[in-house]
């Protein structure tokens, strides 16, 4: 159980980091309450390892202080700060039986073996690995590999926090939903404060209560999976979150809408005014799944040459050429579209405005 | 992985098998020839089958050789190889000048002229001008003269072989320790283990590979090792630092007595070979077992 | 060029890693490889490379068997999953490499391939760069570009975007689509990933243990899986799996889950079959004519656009894929609707014995 706190945190891994462009980690103040799921999402080099190995304790950051319910363990070493990490590749001590791997931590803080018994079995029993604890770690496939090195973390009391780094990459598909409901399912039972860096959106958004998105060593937003589906407060988060990602177009402003490439569009007169006070290129972002594909005119939909469909087997994705624009359908399975001429209904209640790449409204 | 072979290669390797076949074959055949014969000079020689064969293989002197040279290689490989892995651990471990450096000088024992190294070992060791035996004469007041009594002589000789080998295996460690990938340490250090868990379960595991091949080639190397001892004590005191090459030179070279020479060769070799045989397979299950 | 591989098999120190392999490739056809890890995806690619040799059977071009032909004989381009560029050479050196070996074209001719190889990867802008300043995406955009710019008539690529970012992956997935649209190049594409296997739109060849279970056009296999394994190879999320007993009366799941038979299962005999159904033919909200399931909600997990939910009947647990957003409490009785016609049904062997009607549209597929 931990409140996670980052205060006036940033870091750079050269020595003398001058511009912000030498910032892994930009000047920020972060907050991971107790006992959420919560995942870190971002492309490579957005910062997430990083951040994650600062709150570890396996990276000393060049600024700022690292409180864990309170208390300022920035100087404290890995081993103690109540802790645990999953790697992305599955960390196994090889000469060890899959028992000694759970008991190892237990064994360098000297707990008595009576207890450490206890603790292994128990959590053996809940990651589903107690048939196999006489066995060698080394034998076994990726995902009881990093089943023992989530066991190792379990098994300690005192943790209050467990750090995931990317741990699902070297999983096959169909494995990836029993490990995800087994995490889940940890979750209740122990109340820990889990944290999950990504760069999948599906596991971030599926994993997590609180996604918080990381761009450029940048905290963008941080919400929960339907917040940043449905409110992109960042055209990054717009594009980064969804599969596809949001359709953006640039726009001009009119009356009672905007302009994409000649054709009008609705957008609520609240957002609307806030736009006409606002600085920078205007962008229309709206999700494919939200954009409606006809194949009669009507009103408030705009004429567009339907380019492509294909069937991706649960839904069908169109492509449309709106002028110099390229939006996205998403459309269900049975959806009768086909190429050719067709009409784009952009709902006002979706469509959301950007300057220059910030959300308005 | 079964490599599809390509027949013309074969060409370009004749040459190089007509020079092998020249250097090494034709004399292994004459030495043969030479083993199966009683030779008193050019144009006096006697057939004697397997005499010699049976002589050697019976002698005192050579049995003892063996065994001094088994216990040599022992001792070699029981001093070596935790000494190379304790260097290698104390080597910097992050890439920069200062491993560079290291690995340098750490290396400047094995590039010296193998009699060179007899040469310097003899004057280190003597007790009115060299540094060691001077301080082992004079300072500790121990009598020191390797050439007349025997353990000192043994202990100059491994000290020597020490200095000069012990880079080669931590060299071979090093390399091992720097393919260890980071998560492992970083997790041992949330498992909270001590210094010595992680060299038991995670940093010796690890060097599996590469100790083996270090096993395999000192073991090799000091089996057939000759120029060092021969130049620091000759073999002496009498037959105390008398390893099997040793023997075989003095008795081919020495005592000119070529057919106990040529007997005893081909004896020494198939013992290499069987040794190489063993540890080639041991060297082959070691690298499928690793490869992942 | 047409590949075709006749039965082949592969032992490996007494392991079989492929059982006879039959697989016919059409010129310039896009065939995706789809299975688990360790089905042996890599040791067929190997194999067609020529980079292994088969154990038994023949590896045929154009009706040439090439089975002992060595892969520098053959003109094959392969692209891994670990980007493989020359550490030394520049991007635009490493994209000349298998140009210069050719020595047939003049240097105008590859100054001009490369440059067009490197803008269909998007990569001009990078042609002096060394690959370790570049980030993953682009180091993998320049091993593509050089398997590209040879034009060999086979294209081999082991699941060559794993290694990158989820978006870089979708990016790179819709251009590898158009470059290969237009190809006459046979390509082969291994991977995990079911999406992958129907968003190329061409063949799709499902493995298992190293068995080759079906293989035909990406939306045949998905719509007609030839066996329950190949139904569960080629979906995500995975697809339920019950058992079931028809007869006369009707189909029984459970002793609470009864229906009259669908129109495609009218005509199989009675007995004891599995039947499949897809995360995404389940839905909270009912129909006339669908099926009903109680169940409790072990999970509920909320990517934005959809809802899973796992709930537990029994003593199997389902995934439903639902749209939009729901929330539901952990422990909660949910019914769980479905049309009966959406069943596949599998025999006791695992056979497909019944498939869903494909509902018929005027879709266009590519």
């Amino acid at each position: 159980m931990a409140r996670i706190e980052l205060r006036g945190i940033a870091h750079s891994y050269k020595p003398r980091a001058a511009a912000p462009e030498d910032y892994a980690l930009q000047h920020s103040d972060l907050v991971w309450e107790d006992g959420g799921a919560y995942a870190l999402l971002g492309p490579s080099g957005s910062g997430k390892t990083t951040l994650l190995n600062i709150i570890s304790g396996l990276l000393r950051p060049s600024a700022g202080r690292v409180l864990l319910d309170g208390r300022d363990v920035t100087d404290l070493t890995t081993a103690q700060r109540n802790i645990a990490q999953v790697f992305q590749f599955p960390v196994v001590y090889d000469t060890m039986t899959v028992f000694d791997n759970l008991a190892f931590p237990l064994r360098n803080r000297g707990i008595r073996e009576a207890e450490v018994r206890a603790r292994v079995h128990k959590v053996a029993e809940l990651l589903e690995l107690d048939r196999d604890l006489r066995r060698r770690a080394s034998g076994l496939a990726a995902d009881a590999k990093q089943k023992i090195s989530l066991g190792r973390g379990l098994v300690r009391s005192d943790v209050a926090a467990i750090l995931f780094d990317e741990p699902l990459t070297v999983i096959d598909p169909h494995v990836k939903w029993t490990l995800r409901l087994k995490l889940k399912q940890i979750h209740k039972e122990y109340k820990l404060t889990l944290i999950y860096v990504t760069h999948d959106q599906a596991e971030a958004l599926t994993f997590a209560d609180r996604v918080m998105v990381l761009c450029d060593g940048r905290v963008l937003q941080v919400g929960s999976p339907t917040d940043l589906f449905e409110r992109p407060a960042h055209t990054f988060v717009g594009h980064f979150i969804g599969s596809p990602g949001m359709n953006l177009m640039p726009c001009q402003l009119e009356t009672g809408g905007v302009r994409v490439d000649g054709h009008s569009i609705g957008v609520p007169s609240a957002v609307l005014e806030k736009a006409r006070s606002a600085r920078g290129a205007l962008v229309l972002g709206i999700r494919p799944e939200f954009v409606r594909c006809l194949t009669q005119p009507a009103s408030g939909a705009v004429p567009a040459e339907i380019t492509a469909v294909e069937d991706l087997g649960n839904f069908k994705i169109a492509t449309a050429r709106l002028g110099a624009q390229l939006v996205r359908a998403k459309l269900g399975e049975n959806a009768s579209i086909a190429a050719g001429q067709g009409w784009l209904a952009f709902p006002p209640e979706w469509a959301r405005l950007y300057a220059d790449g910030r959300a308005l409204a | 992985m079964q490599k599809i072979s390509d027949n013309r290669a074969w060409l370009l390797v004749l040459p190089v098998f007509l020079l092998v076949a020249l250097n090494a074959f034709i004399p292994l055949m004459t030495v043969v020839n030479y083993s199966v014969q009683d030779v008193f000079d050019s144009t006096h020689r006697a057939f004697v089958g397997a005499d010699w064969y049976r002589e050697m293989l019976h002698s005192d002197r050579l049995q003892n050789a063996l065994l001094r040279q088994f216990v040599f290689s022992g001792l070699v490989l029981l001093i070596e190889l935790p000494l190379g892995v304790v260097i290698a651990l104390l080597m910097p471990k992050k890439e920069g000048w200062a491993a560079s450096l290291t690995m340098v000088l750490i290396a400047l024992p094995l590039l010296i002229p193998w009699n060179v190294i007899g040469t310097i070992w003899v004057v280190f060791l003597r007790p009115d001008i060299g540094l060691l035996g001077h301080f082992i004469d004079h300072t500790l007041g121990i009598r020191f003269d390797y050439p007349t009594v025997p353990i000192q002589a043994w202990i100059s000789v491994m000290l020597m072989e020490v200095w000069h080998w012990t880079p080669l295996v931590a060299l071979l460690a090093y390399a091992g320790l720097r393919a260890i990938p980071d998560a492992y340490y970083q997790a041992a250090r949330i498992d909270g283990a001590s210094g010595w868990a992680v060299f038991r379960h995670i940093q010796l595991p690890k060097m599996r590979g590469v100790l083996t091949i270090a096993v395999l080639l000192r073991f090799m190397d000091s089996f057939l090792i000759y120029t060092e001892p021969f130049v620091l004590t000759g073999g002496g005191p009498g037959d105390s630092t008398t390893f099997l090459s040793i023997y075989l030179v003095k008795i081919a070279v020495g005592q000119f007595d070529v057919g106990r020479a040529g007997a005893f060769s081909i004896i020494y070799f198939l013992i290499v070979l069987a040794f190489s045989y063993v540890f080639y397979q041991a060297l082959q299950r070691v690298g499928t077992g690793d490869a992942r | 060029m047409r590949l075709t591989l006749q039965h082949v098999t592969k032992v490996v120190d007494g392991q079989t890693h492929l059982y006879g392999i039959d697989l016919d490739l059409e010129p310039g056809s896009f065939s995706v490889l789809l299975g688990p890890t360790q089905s042996g995806k890599t040791s067929l690619l190997r194999l067609m490379a020529g980079l292994d040799r088969p154990t038994s059977g023949a590896v045929l071009e154009d009706g040439r068997d090439v089975s002992a032909l060595g892969v520098r004989k053959r003109d094959v381009a392969m692209v891994y999953q670990e980007f493989v560029n020359y550490p030394s050479f520049t991007v635009y050196e490493n994209i000349a490499a298998p140009l210069r070996r050719a020595r047939r074209l003049g240097g105008h001719e590859v100054d001009r391939r490369v440059r067009a190889a490197a803008e269909m990867m998007h990569i001009e802008r990078l042609l002096g760069r060394l690959p370790a300043e570049l980030s993953g995406g682009q180091q993998q955009r320049v091993a593509l570009a050089r398997a590209l710019v040879k034009q060999a008539p086979l294209l081999l690529l082991d699941e060559p975007l794993v290694n990158l970012d989820y978006k870089l992956r979708e990016e790179l997935r819709s251009e590898l689509r158009q470059i290969f649209s237009r190809g006459e190049t046979t390509v082969v594409y291994a991977t995990t990933e079911p999406a992958e296997g129907l968003v190329f739109g061409g063949k799709t060849g499902v493995l298992d243990a190293g068995r080759l279970l079906q293989y035909g056009p990406g939306l045949e296999v998905y719509h007609n899986p030839g066996t329950l394994r190949v139904s569960q190879v080629f979906s995500d999320p995975p697809i339920n799996l019950m058992r079931a007993g028809i007869g006369a009366e009707g189909c029984r799941l459970s002793p609470s889950v009864a229906f009259p038979l669908a129109e495609h299962m009218r005509r199989l005999p009675p007995g004891d079959y599995r039947v499949g159904l897809r995360a995404n033919q389940i839905d909270v909200a009912g129909r006339p004519d669908s099926a009903v399931l109680r169940a409790m909600v072990e999970l509920a997990e909320i990517n934005g656009s959809e809802t899973y939910v796992h709930a537990r009947h029994g003593d199997f647990t389902l995934i439903a894929q639902l749209e939009g957003v729901r929330e539901f409490t952990l422990g909660e009785a949910v019914s769980l609707h479905f049309d009966p016609n959406r069943l596949f049904v599998f025999d006791g062997a695992g056979r497909l014995a019944a498939a869903p009607a494909r509902a018929t549209n005027g879709a266009e597929r590519r």
